[in-house]
């Protein structure tokens, strides 16, 4: 645990209104307030109307309670919560294309399995592997494919939500009328 | 017939269909929300809704440039405490509107903007006056909408007027699609209903734990100091934070948009701090074991370096946004509440204070700074703006709506326009808008009928926005302006006087015949060159029925002083010269001469 001074990365999910330009309000918002953004994801949520965004963010206590409050401001954030790293699950998806003929492909497969990871696509001189990992494990498979030339790789950003039994994360609709 | 005529007489709104086109449904609901006035510039994605307005009692000012429509609507808001509304067409109109939306936005000035926009189907075509106005004011909005239904007019127009005056105040923008406006759809009169009601927000609010630790460090402190903001004036807690004071015996320093939040006659008032506060008032801060902050955001302009400011000081804060806490300054109890509702808590909790010995501190801080004000010089017959507005302050007896521009004249007119009363100052301070004047005073003008409305401008931001005078002919409106007139940039060029080696590059400025200007709109002009010209033209100024401009030309190289240069140490000013070029010239003979242009 760093001090409360220090930057690192948290992750915090808002639940947002599923309407247009929500994405783009919360995209301003990091960017005009000059945070640092390492990932920003958005999907559906479990409830119609709501969509679920995870940001992965480095800054220090003081900061990031400042980023929550502005969190709030937004009229389209229905909650803001901040994850403690210790009570989340968090996975981010990557599709990593690596160089891979016939001299190399079980070594690269054998490389994959030690990760957990799935070969998706196949073909004479390259290979596609999926992983969904926490951010640390997709960089450590990465540095472990490199050797082999990895030819591209995307990823998804993290995902992430609360442990089971560590609250809920969100609180439910219906609306209660009270002021921003 | 006018257009002014045209809508003021307009009946009611017919109740027989119950349908009502989008362009109707605006009117319906601005008049639900009790909107009386609103500043405006047709064009053709607006005009269904031009179209419609003589059926409804909304009286429309137009405006010479879009610009000065926002100024209006948030000068009439700040000047009434209501929602000011301003409307435009798309593409230019819009645009125009948004150094307008974002003076609003830095101030937290409650305005509603409505934008027409090409129909829904030409959407992200290109087409002719297309902007994306709903992405250009993202930022400088607390929210907008882009509207291309007619049924969500109603409901959407609700909300934004919610968003715009609930908890911090703040500009919104509803654009809204020609066809939209065009549509039919059912209309209820009875329904009030919003697009969506707020959502829950965490429970923040004054706990009794933050309220005893507050009063343990105001009763415990010797030297405490208030530092009140906008947020008093915003909150309407000048009742409030006087009787604060009374009891607390705390004194008071203010930010530029505090002004008039406390009695500035009262013997604990300050005045304003920062910048170009007092620099005895900023050894108060510096000195000072407690600050309380009341409704104030620590802009860098009341700060100076924040690495030195207040440095012995502990420190309260009271604001009703949690973004503001800790944003430039670490403070020691954060209430996040309505500044009114705290006040009212923290009074009876408080123990009775005098703080004698603290007031004579303060006041032995004072030193030479009476002497070397502006004001104590004998009338050698130059004008100095600080003549011009301390003769003004008297001669209205502090009642005036002043609506000021930015630059030195503003500062000028904080220190020298003693505002006893909240809303008595409208200014732009957060963005620092060059042209606001006008324009806003225009808005005040509406906003307060029964009041005397003052513009202090200068010779170049006054230029900027000009083109208003003609819509106060139009709309025959009684507003009396003042041009500090030096021929300069001036503040700019005090820069360049104390910055940047005395070059004066792009300040020095030729105006128009400001006299001729004003007659040439149908108005009044005068001209005042000399000290003791200045009571009889601001007293034909007040006895005329209509608008009135007067050039005050003023010694063309005064400075505003004291000064903390932008990121100095708040105890770090440049005081007033004791014995200046400019003083010792006005000991001359020569008091015929024209100022130097």
């Amino acid at each position: 645990m760093s001090a409360p001074g220090q930057p690192r990365l948290r992750t915090l999910v808002a639940t947002v209104e599923d309407v247009p330009g929500v994405l783009n309000r919360v995209a301003s918002l990091f960017r005009r307030r000059n945070y640092n953004i390492a990932s920003l994801t958005v999907g559906a949520s479990e409830v119609p109307g709501l969509s679920r965004l995870t940001v992965v963010v480095s800054c220090d206590d003081a900061t990031a309670a400042r980023l929550e409050a502005n969190l709030w401001k937004l009229v389209d954030v229905v909650a803001v919560d901040e994850l403690a790293a210790a009570d989340v699950v968090e996975r981010d998806l990557a599709l990593i294309k690596v160089k891979a003929d016939h001299t190399q492909r079980a070594l690269v497969v054998q490389a994959a399995e030690l990760f957990a990871a799935r070969v998706v696509d196949v073909a004479p001189t390259e290979l596609t592997i999926e992983i969904a990992a926490p951010r640390q494990r997709i960089d450590d498979l990465r540095a472990v494919l490199e050797p082999f030339g990895v030819i591209a790789m995307v990823r998804t950003g993290a995902v992430a939500m609360a442990r089971a039994g560590v609250g809920a994360a969100v609180p439910q609709p219906p609306r209660a009328a009270s002021g921003a | 017939m006018t257009a002014a005529a045209a809508t003021a007489t307009a009946a009611a709104p017919t109740p027989a269909p119950a349908t009502r086109t989008g362009a109707e449904m605006i009117w319906e609901v601005l008049v639900q929300e009790g909107v009386e006035v609103v500043f405006g510039y047709p064009g053709g994605a607006i005009m269904p809704a031009y179209d419609a307005l003589p059926r409804y009692p909304v009286r429309h000012v137009l405006v010479r440039h879009e610009q000065g429509a926002a100024h209006m609507a948030d000068g009439y808001a700040r000047a009434s405490g209501r929602v000011g509304v301003a409307v435009a067409t798309s593409g230019p109109g819009a645009t125009n509107l948004v150094t307008g939306i974002a003076t609003a936005m830095l101030d937290s000035v409650p305005v509603v903007f409505i934008t027409g926009q090409v129909s829904s189907a030409l959407l992200g075509s290109d087409a002719f006056q297309e902007t994306d106005v709903t992405g250009v004011t993202l930022p400088i909005t607390k929210h907008n909408w882009l509207v291309t239904r007619a049924e969500e007019i109603g409901p959407v127009l609700r909300e934004a007027f919610a968003v715009a005056k609930s908890g911090r105040p703040g500009p919104v923008l509803v654009d809204i699609t020609k066809d939209a406006q065009q549509a039919s759809c059912a209309f209820d009169p009875a329904d009030r209903r919003v697009a969506r009601p707020p959502r829950p927000r965490p429970a923040r609010g004054a706990t009794a734990d933050a309220l005893a630790r507050a009063v343990a460090l105001i009763d415990r402190a010797e030297q405490p100091l208030i530092l009140a903001g906008h947020g008093i004036v915003a909150a309407g807690a000048a009742a409030e934070l006087a009787a604060f004071v009374a009891r607390t015996g705390v004194p008071v320093a203010s930010t530029l948009l505090g002004l008039g939040g406390f009695p500035a006659t009262d013997p604990r008032a300050l005045g304003m701090m920062g910048m170009h506060g007092e620099a005895w008032v900023n050894r108060a801060v510096q000195d000072a074991d407690l600050l309380i902050a009341l409704g104030m955001r620590f802009d860098d302009r009341v700060t100076g370096n924040l690495a030195t400011f207040a440095p012995r000081a502990r420190k309260i804060h009271v604001d009703l946004d949690p973004s503001e806490i800790g944003k430039n300054v670490a403070v020691d109890v954060a209430i996040v509440d309505d500044v009114r509702q705290v006040l009212a808590a923290l009074t009876p909790r408080c123990r009775p204070a005098e703080r004698a010995a603290w007031m004579a501190a303060i006041e032995a801080g004072k030193g030479d700074s009476a002497v070397r004000d502006i004001q104590q010089l004998p009338d050698t017959g130059k004008l100095h703006a600080a003549h011009v507005l301390h003769d003004l302050w008297r001669l209205t007896e502090g009642r005036a709506v002043v609506v000021t521009d930015v630059g030195q004249h503003q500062m000028w007119e904080a220190q020298y326009y003693k505002h006893d009363h909240p809303r008595g100052l409208v200014t732009s301070g957060g963005l620092g808008t060059m042209g606001f004047a006008l324009p806003a005073a225009i808005g005040a003008r509406f906003a307060r009928p029964d009041a005397e409305v003052w513009v202090v401008a200068g010779d170049g931001g006054f230029q900027m926005t000009a083109a208003e005078l003609s819509t106060c002919a139009q709309e025959d409106l009684k507003v009396n302006i003042a041009i500090i007139n030096n021929g300069y940039l001036g503040m700019v060029r005090q820069w360049q006087e104390l910055f940047y080696g005395g070059r004066y590059v792009a300040t020095p400025m030729r105006s128009p015949d400001f006299v001729k200007l004003a007659e040439a709109h149908g108005l009044t002009g005068l001209r005042v060159t000399r000290r003791a010209e200045v009571a009889g033209a601001v007293a034909a100024a007040r006895a005329a029925a209509g608008t009135v401009v007067i050039d005050f030309r003023v010694e063309a190289e005064d400075s505003v002083y004291p000064m903390v240069p932008s990121g100095a140490d708040l105890g770090d000013m440049i005081r007033r010269p004791l014995r200046s070029r400019l003083i010792e010239t006005g000991a001359d003979d020569e008091l015929t001469e024209e100022p130097p242009r």
